[in-house]
């Protein structure tokens, strides 16, 4: 008889000896093992690792030295940090509120609509299940000068002056806004009619018989039914505008940030700072900044509307 | 039906609210359609700004894949969201029914432990994996790509919430029948939660094959792009020749327009599934 054998036969003593509760605590880890693993090493261990890098100086090359809070100070006095922050907030204080409204609008008035309610709203969805790259790309011939682009031609055939769109510091960053607003909106039109689908249909009634108004009805009914859908929406779609890349790298490409930065965000700054310049303990930094504004204004919010 | 609702279903106003939703939902779709359109007109005709194309032609399609690039890029995405979206779909459905039908201490801490990863956002740990890829020679590899989202804690938390809902009587009476606990959640539970699983599917799948930062930084060689990456550096390249860069985008948005065509009752209510329980 091998070793093996004698090996397996004792364990197979031992499992037996086990009792079912004891046995399912070994299937459960059993499963959870290479999971466990899974987020030791590539979440929480990067994510340490990120705030390590944050307080060094390391262009991948030599060795990192430690510098404290000095990539911190750092980018509390560049002028270019401060640009991309507005831009940030910029993208994020006018796509969340807009969208959400443009969405529930939308939403509110095609769940009443029986006549061909499937096929307006698949219009709605198209643009969801679309590439950001290569929608970038249309939207961006749409903002070209006279023979090409479409925007223009349509302006200028109304008789009115063209346009710059994406080379005007003041008119790129609304012109990059607008196709993440457009791709985003669908699916948040498409949660608004399945929150509105969840209110029972006997609030309604027994308020159409109350005799309130629909405005009434809109204001005490639905929008207070709709809040979880609500916060849901707010918090995903903000997270979404504050970490916006894709479309601002796309547009920009040749000139990375638009115009004077016009358009930078935070996201693409910290791709710059790592992956072209190299410079990775300062990108860590911004990673670190870009962290806390996401974890305060999920909080925030969060904290807002619940308390209403 | 009475009269007066006939009256109120066709009263003007409705009518209205209709033909606005109608016309609004068109110009959402006016890039997809001129992208379209400009992707069959000739180099000459692109000044030519009518929707439908005077001489339709689909050498724009035949020149970009020719290439042979193209079709590369195609089958990386293709491949890359396949196996990562399946790898999801086991190991997120795995912890998920662990969570949520094994009693065990340290239940509650694995549990918040993997959605407290939720509020890392990526962008923080793409210098950490970078840094690790360039360690263990997976940067410009498949497995570089795919590695960090090979499970996620969304998935995780999506699948526990509908395990939940799985009665435990189905689960005993496997056990009394003498399955393994494998068996039972492969051959009874799983089953069970097919709305959520292919919920996690879309989801997945759709976010991989749209996959922009993570693929750009980890990739170098032409031939690892994906799709998204290559269209913008084929893009940069050709930055003239619009006609080919819309055919280019066209040829990105056809495999997700045609499957949601095929699924769209399947692929709206995933999205309604994950969405309402993420």
């Amino acid at each position: 008889m091998t070793a093996n054998t004698e090996v397996a036969r004792s364990s197979g003593r031992l499992w037996q000896g086990l009792t079912l509760q004891q046995k399912q605590v070994v299937w459960a880890w059993g499963f959870l093992a290479v999971p466990i693993l899974f987020y030791g090493l590539i979440r929480f261990y990067p994510t340490v690792e990120a705030f390590v890098i944050s307080t060094t100086n390391w262009n991948l090359m030599n060795s990192p030295s430690f510098v404290g809070l000095a990539n911190f100070k750092r980018l509390m006095a560049d002028p270019v940090f401060w640009q991309v922050f507005r831009n940030t907030f910029l993208y994020l204080i006018i796509g969340t509120p807009l969208s959400l409204v443009l969405a529930f609008t939308i939403a509110y008035h095609l769940d009443r609509v029986r006549f061909m309610h499937g096929f307006i709203r698949a219009l709605y969805f198209l643009p969801f299940l679309t590439t950001a790259t290569a929608m970038a790309w249309v939207w961006r011939w749409f903002y070209q000068p006279v023979p090409i682009g479409l925007i223009n031609d349509v302006i200028s055939s109304l008789g009115f002056s063209q346009q710059p769109f994406l080379r005007s510091t003041t008119q790129a960053l609304p012109a990059v806004l607008a196709p993440a607003i457009w791709a985003g909106l669908g699916f948040q039109v498409v949660i608004f009619l399945a929150g509105l689908r969840a209110i029972p249909t006997t609030y309604y009634e027994a308020a159409r018989i109350d005799g309130v108004s629909d405005f009434a009805i809109l204001r005490k009914i639905t929008l207070p039914l709709l809040k979880p859908t609500i916060i849901f929406l707010v918090v995903f779609s903000s997270i979404g505008f504050l970490r916006i890349f894709d479309q601002v790298y796309n547009m920009t490409s040749g000139d990375p940030g638009g115009p004077l930065n016009a358009t930078k965000p935070l996201v693409l700054m910290i791709y710059q700072t790592a992956f072209s310049s190299f410079d990775m303990g300062y990108a860590a930094a911004q990673t670190v900044v870009l962290f806390l504004v996401l974890l305060c204004v999920s909080l925030l919010q969060l904290r807002l509307l619940r308390d209403r | 039906m009475t009269g007066s609702s006939l009256m109120q279903r066709f009263a003007p106003g409705r009518v209205l609210v209709w033909l606005l939703l109608l016309a609004g939902g068109l110009l959402m779709l006016t890039p997809l359609l001129f992208m379209f359109s400009t992707s069959l007109k000739d180099s000459a005709d692109i000044y030519d700004l009518r929707l439908i194309p005077a001489a339709p032609t689909l050498d724009n399609y035949k020149t970009v894949l020719s290439d042979g690039r193209f079709l590369r890029w195609f089958w990386n995405s293709l491949a890359i969201a396949t196996i990562v979206t399946l790898s999801n779909v086991f190991f997120d459905s795995l912890v998920g029914y662990t969570l949520a039908k094994f009693q065990f201490r340290g239940r509650y801490l694995v549990f918040l432990a993997i959605l407290s990863t939720l509020m890392i956002p990526t962008e923080m740990l793409v210098i950490p994996w970078y840094v690790m890829a360039k360690n263990f020679g997976w940067l410009d590899s498949y497995w570089g790509i795919m590695f960090p989202g090979m499970m996620t804690a969304f998935g995780t938390f999506l699948m526990k919430q509908f395990f939940e809902t799985v009665p435990n009587d189905f689960l005993e009476a496997a056990r009394v029948d003498g399955l393994n606990e494998f068996a039972i959640f492969w051959r009874i539970a799983l089953p069970l939660v097919t709305p959520a699983l292919s919920a996690l599917a879309i989801f997945t799948f759709l976010s991989n094959w749209t996959a922009f930062i993570w693929p750009l930084i980890v990739t170098t060689s032409k031939e690892l792009y994906t799709l998204p990456v290559g269209l913008a550096s084929f893009a940069v390249e050709s930055q003239i020749q619009w006609e080919l860069i819309m055919t280019g985008a066209a040829l990105a948005t056809i495999p997700t327009l045609a499957v949601f065509l095929l699924l769209q009752r399947y692929i709206v209510r995933g999205v309604v599934l994950a969405g309402l329980k993420g």
